[in-house]
């Protein structure tokens, strides 16, 4: 399998007033296409921070960020952008929807940043990817319309919409009831069998029983990286919770 | 990204916030129908007080004797003698850029039509004054060259000499008044031209030939004043320094002295009395100005707090892929948006409100071109100029604490 992120001892430092703060202290891995790595840790173990990096948000202090084959330490902010819109789907804790906006429009936005599309395109585009989440019925329902779970959803379609090389969600389950994260993650389970790469970041150890591989952080160090040989199935445990009172 | 995709981003948030980009444009509305309103008045009543004045005889050139008219001790009766006959020849004949040239000496008095009288002037001129001051004859006939001559005891009469004297409306032409003592007949009724921009009534007189007003009522030999009129408005300068050269000559002045004369002109008249409204059509823009300047204010203010409002936004933005230029186009084009659409309800209702005015107070209005186009153009800029801060700020937002900000 090719390796979609290849991260080289890459160190971050903070420089808060006279101190300096080491978030990330040599953090290593490869992460190949296809895989569902959720990636753990308490506060302040530098998830955030690895997320930021992984995300090209933010560029490391040392050590060497391959994405897709393309090193992003010596990019610029535009150039970032760029590799932001072509390759990377976020899905927020708190969903991120633009307000008063429609579902559609809400997944159409990463498109309108990107000249090459369409506006036909843009809305076809849109359209497949809220209903390869199973909103294909809420199109033009807006974001204040619309409950927690589907927010979400409209996040996920919203990260899948430019076809990224890997899927970022950080917390994506983190405003969520046990059913609704559960409906989310039989949605994650799916898109890595359709070979989508994502990569989970939460503090949930529940969540990693999901995934096909699992990197714990601590102080800024990996301190675990174990592939997941029993893979719950969400799917089975959504069923499995007791139906709610309609 | 392409424009267009701005243009839609743009029009959506403002479109997400329609009661809030109203109020914001609203003082960019009243600031540009104030500015058009005021300069519609204040240059209306400058064209009215043009209009008036060119009435009047725009290229006309009145030449006074005396050194200096206004300046008190400096006139003598002597100095009032300067100007003849002659001088008034010479221009005829030398001066290029004069088209009529007619003396004028006047007189007041009582004008007597039997039981009636009223007070009036009698100016004594020649027939080229009816030209230099657009005077016509509605009904009879002017006085001839001969009448002139003869110093003929003749006269053209105005509109509210006619009314005071023959009340009951009977026909003047051919009736003999008195003005003073001399029986003048009445050759010809002036069509009336109501009342200058200075109030006066310009059909409140007499005209007779000036050789009879000379002779017969003051008993003089000079010249109180010389009018001409100049070829055109624009060759008035041109036509008084004939006039001075030639008058200088005939008076024989070396030159280091003064002019024994002073001439005015129209223009000068028109150039003062204009300056005033300038004057006030500046003051009204300047204070309509600063209702536009506020009106950029508040746009400014309230994209600082549209941006700080919608940082979460922009950080989503960003996140997904809008580069730094793209945020701040967007905040730019939002707030160029309102600026242009508040500047175009802002023309509407201006022209509106100025038409609004000439109605209802009957005040004359123009609206130029110009003062339109100017203040769409100020109210562009300012939006631009106000939005720039905010769109910075939002483009220079750190997208990692955007998108967590709360």
């Amino acid at each position: 399998m090719r390796d979609i992120i290849r991260l080289e001892d890459i160190r971050r430092d903070f420089i808060v007033g006279e101190e300096t703060v080491h978030a990330l202290r040599g953090v290593s891995f490869n992460i190949s296409e296809g895989e569902f790595v959720t990636v753990m840790g308490t506060s302040g173990s530098g998830k955030s921070t690895l997320l930021n990096i992984l995300g090209c948000l933010d560029t490391p202090t040392s050590g060497e960020y391959y994405l897709d084959g393309v090193s992003v330490r010596t990019m610029d902010k535009n150039r970032r952008a760029v590799l932001r819109n072509r390759k990377i789907g976020f899905v927020f804790q708190n969903y991120n929807l633009l307000p008063k906006t429609t579902a559609v429009e809400n997944v159409e936005l990463p498109l309108m940043y990107n000249p090459s599309c369409s506006a036909r395109q843009r809305r076809e585009k849109a359209v497949a990817a809220l209903e390869a989440v199973g909103l294909g019925d809420r199109l033009m329902h807006k974001s204040n319309q619309m409950s927690g779970g589907q927010m979400q959803r409209v996040a996920i379609a919203r990260a899948l919409v430019n076809d990224p090389a890997v899927i970022l969600a950080d917390e994506a389950t983190g405003n969520l009831d046990t059913r609704t994260s559960c409906e989310v993650l039989v949605l994650f389970q799916q898109l890595h069998r359709q070979g989508r790469t994502i990569i989970f970041v939460t503090h949930n150890p529940d969540i990693s029983r999901y995934s096909s591989r699992n990197i714990t952080l601590r102080d800024g160090h990996v301190t675990g990286d174990v592939r997941n040989q029993n893979i719950l199935d969400a799917a089975r445990t959504l069923a499995s919770l007791p139906k709610e009172e309609e | 990204m392409n424009l267009a995709n701005l243009f839609k981003i743009a029009l959506k948030a403002l479109g997400n916030n329609k009661f809030r980009g109203f109020l914001t444009m609203l003082g960019i509305i009243i600031g540009v129908a104030a500015v058009i309103t005021m300069l519609a008045i204040g240059q209306g009543s400058k064209k009215s007080i043009q209009a008036q004045i060119s009435e009047m005889g725009s290229n006309m050139i009145m030449i006074h004797p005396g050194g200096e008219r206004r300046g008190g001790v400096r006139l003598s009766a002597d100095d009032m003698e300067t100007l003849k006959i002659e001088d008034l020849e010479d221009i005829r004949s030398q001066a290029s850029f004069v088209t009529y040239v007619s003396p004028a000496v006047n007189s007041s008095g009582q004008a007597i039509y039997g039981a009636n009288n009223t007070p009036t002037t009698v100016y004594g001129v020649n027939r080229d004054y009816l030209d230099i001051r657009r005077y016509k004859v509605e009904e009879g006939e002017a006085f001839t060259d001969r009448d002139i001559q003869t110093a003929a005891k003749v006269c053209l009469v105005g509109k509210s000499v006619v009314d005071e004297l023959f009340p009951d409306g009977q026909n003047p032409v051919g009736k003999v008044i008195r003005f003073g003592s001399i029986p003048l007949r009445i050759t010809g009724v002036l069509e009336s031209k109501g009342y200058n921009s200075m109030g006066m009534d310009q059909d409140d007189l007499i005209i007779a030939p000036y050789t009879t007003v000379q002779k017969r009522i003051l008993a003089i030999t000079h010249l109180q004043e010389i009018v001409c009129s100049a070829l055109a408005e624009e060759y008035t300068e041109q036509a008084i320094e004939e006039i001075t050269s030639i008058l200088r000559d005939n008076h024989r002045l070396k030159p280091a002295d003064e002019d024994d004369f002073s001439i005015r002109s129209q223009q000068e008249l028109s150039s003062m009395m204009t300056s005033t409204t300038d004057m006030m059509t500046v003051l009204l823009a300047a204070v309509a100005g600063i209702s536009l300047l506020v009106g950029g204010i508040g746009i400014m203010n309230i994209m600082y707090v549209s941006v700080t409002e919608r940082t979460r936004e922009i950080g989503l933005r960003m996140s997904i892929g809008a580069k730094g230029r793209d945020i701040l186009a967007q905040f730019l084009i939002e707030s160029i948006l309102i600026s242009v659409t508040g500047g175009l309800i802002g023309v509407v209702f201006g022209i509106g409100a100025a038409f609004l005015v000439n109605i209802l107070a009957s005040y004359p209005i123009y609206i130029q071109p110009w003062s339109v186009i100017l203040s769409f153009a100020v109210c562009t800029v300012t939006g631009v100029f106000f939005g720039w801060y905010p769109a910075r700020k939002a483009a220079s937002l750190d997208p990692i604490e955007a998108i967590r900000y709360e």
